[in-house]
């Protein structure tokens, strides 16, 4: 069964899992806005949590759509619009 | 490109001498200098069943593996993005900065420099995604794998977390690159380096590493590690090393540091193919670090030898210690028998040891060896109490490697 919403609440579940955590970095606090990079996340990162991303919600995550996500907030409403257009 | 040429720093000129302010150990007999060394004085050995995997129907299941290693010492995001080699890497790094008072933020970054070598790079994390690719497909494979298993990783994740960004490297030359890195660490401070972390981690007990490791057939099948013993049956694997901190004589002196030792020689040979009938370069490696250093062979008080374990190279090991040092002419010993064999891991931890050697005095005993089967001084059964002012480090490598680093003590205040 493939979700029909995608939260903040899962994607930090994602970040946590597969990147781990920057020392003084909470992700229970109010990230939602605040860019990837501020929080410690590389390119790099950003391309493991899209993987993830994909593979939890059959939403397609080509490398280009980093530019949709520069934070955690875009991210999780890029995958939402995906999933409310059909696109998976 | 950087050429010495165009460094003026005294130690490019031969004026100035590199010596180790700062160190560490990661090792399965101890983590932490102090612990590592009480450990390796009291005879412990680390060769235990290996429990990182089910070795059930391997022909060989022990090994130096480090028990219930902390990885919440090293940074959350740096445990799932590195291999196992790389957290040892980055908490050894972290302990030999601070041992030696370094806080790397104070200093120019440009003039901070990371050389670690590496024998087999993240080969855990390597065999858990690539056995994603093929079980699971290409998407299941981790962004990380394009970094985390290649030999630079650890120097690249060192590097970065400590914002140390002059020239860096790292030297793959199986177990004599832990000892070739010292001599690196002396290029990079006459290049106007002023701080370098240098060393090397290990941590190759996973399937595809071992399972590498016994093909090889150099591996003891008695699960017994006993170098120069009548009993050698080839080598045990561990996991580990160390790292430590390398500054010019002058830049410790002027932010009083207190060196435990100098870098005073090096030299690496590679043997000739085996049927030329011409000699192992071992020797030549000996005699043109104890050169390089202007140290007679009688100036040396012990030698941290390379033990492989096997009859044939220890006999040969032997046979050059005693042409260089004559019969039974120097203390010899090995931390190897009590951590494993380290590929690139034991030569830097053996530059570790020999330094806390001189510091204390005394010679650390090679463990459960009871009847050498070469004639040399071996250091058995306990420590061995000795003035020690000039200490030969020897490393050899598959197939054909040979460093040899000779250290001396700090000079008095």
């Amino acid at each position: 069964m493939q979700p029909t919403e995608f939260t903040l609440t899962d994607l930090v579940e994602i970040m946590r899992s597969c990147a781990g955590v920057d020392e003084g970095v909470d992700l229970d606090g109010d990230i939602g806005d605040t860019p990837f990079a501020e929080l410690g996340y590389d390119s790099l990162a950003v391309l493991a949590f899209q993987a993830r991303i994909q593979e939890r919600t059959g939403v397609p995550m080509p490398d280009d759509t980093v530019a949709h996500m520069p934070t955690p907030n875009a991210a999780v409403d890029f995958v939402n619009q995906q999933i409310r257009a059909g696109v998976r | 490109m950087t050429s010495a040429a165009t460094a003026t720093p005294a130690l490019a000129r031969g004026t100035a001498r590199a010596v180790v302010t700062g160190m560490s150990a990661v090792t399965a007999i101890g983590v932490g200098l102090e612990e590592y060394w009480r450990n390796l004085l009291d005879g412990a050995c680390g060769i235990r069943p290996i429990t990182r995997f089910d070795t059930t129907g391997y022909p060989i299941r022990v090994a130096g593996e480090i028990p219930d290693f902390d990885s919440a010492r090293v940074p959350s995001r740096l445990v799932v993005q590195t291999d196992r080699w790389t957290h040892f890497g980055l908490l050894a790094g972290e302990l030999a900065l601070a041992d030696a008072g370094v806080d790397p933020a104070e200093l120019p970054e440009y003039e901070l420099s990371v050389h670690t070598a590496s024998g087999s790079g993240g080969n855990e994390f390597g065999q858990r995604e690539l056995q994603a690719l093929w079980a699971e497909g290409p998407s299941r494979v981790g962004v990380y794998q394009s970094i985390a298993w290649f030999y630079a990783a650890t120097t690249g994740q060192l590097s970065i977390r400590h914002g140390m960004k002059g020239w860096s490297g790292v030297l793959v030359a199986e177990q004599a690159g832990g000892l070739d890195v010292v001599a690196q660490a002396r290029r990079s401070l006459a290049q106007g380096s002023r701080i370098v972390l240098t060393g090397a981690t290990e941590a190759a007990l996973n399937p595809a590493a071992f399972t590498s490791q016994i093909a090889g057939g150099m591996l003891s099948a008695a699960g017994e590690y006993l170098p120069f013993d009548e009993a050698a049956s080839g080598f045990l694997p561990g996991e580990g090393g160390a790292m430590f901190v390398v500054e010019s004589a002058e830049h410790a002196s002027a932010r009083a540091a207190r060196p435990y030792g100098v870098v005073a020689g090096h030299a690496a040979t590679f043997d000739p193919a085996p049927d030329t009938g011409r000699p192992p370069g071992l020797r030549r490696a000996v005699e043109t670090a104890l050169a390089e250093a202007g140290v007679a062979p009688s100036d040396v008080d012990v030698v941290f030898a390379d033990a492989d374990g096997r009859a044939e190279a220890d006999a040969a090991e032997a046979l050059v210690l005693t042409e260089v040092f004559g019969p039974r002419g120097v203390p010899v010993t090995t931390t190897k028998a009590a951590t494993g064999r380290l590929v690139a891991g034991s030569a830097a931890l053996d530059v570790v040891t020999a330094l806390l050697a001189m510091r204390d005095g005394v010679i650390p005993p090679v463990v459960n060896v009871r009847r050498p089967a070469v004639d040399l001084d071996l250091v058995l059964d306990r420590p061995r109490p000795a003035a020690l002012r000039t200490a030969l480090v020897l490393a050899r490598g598959y197939p054909g490697f040979n460093s040899a680093l000779v250290l001396r003590a700090a000079a008095p205040n």
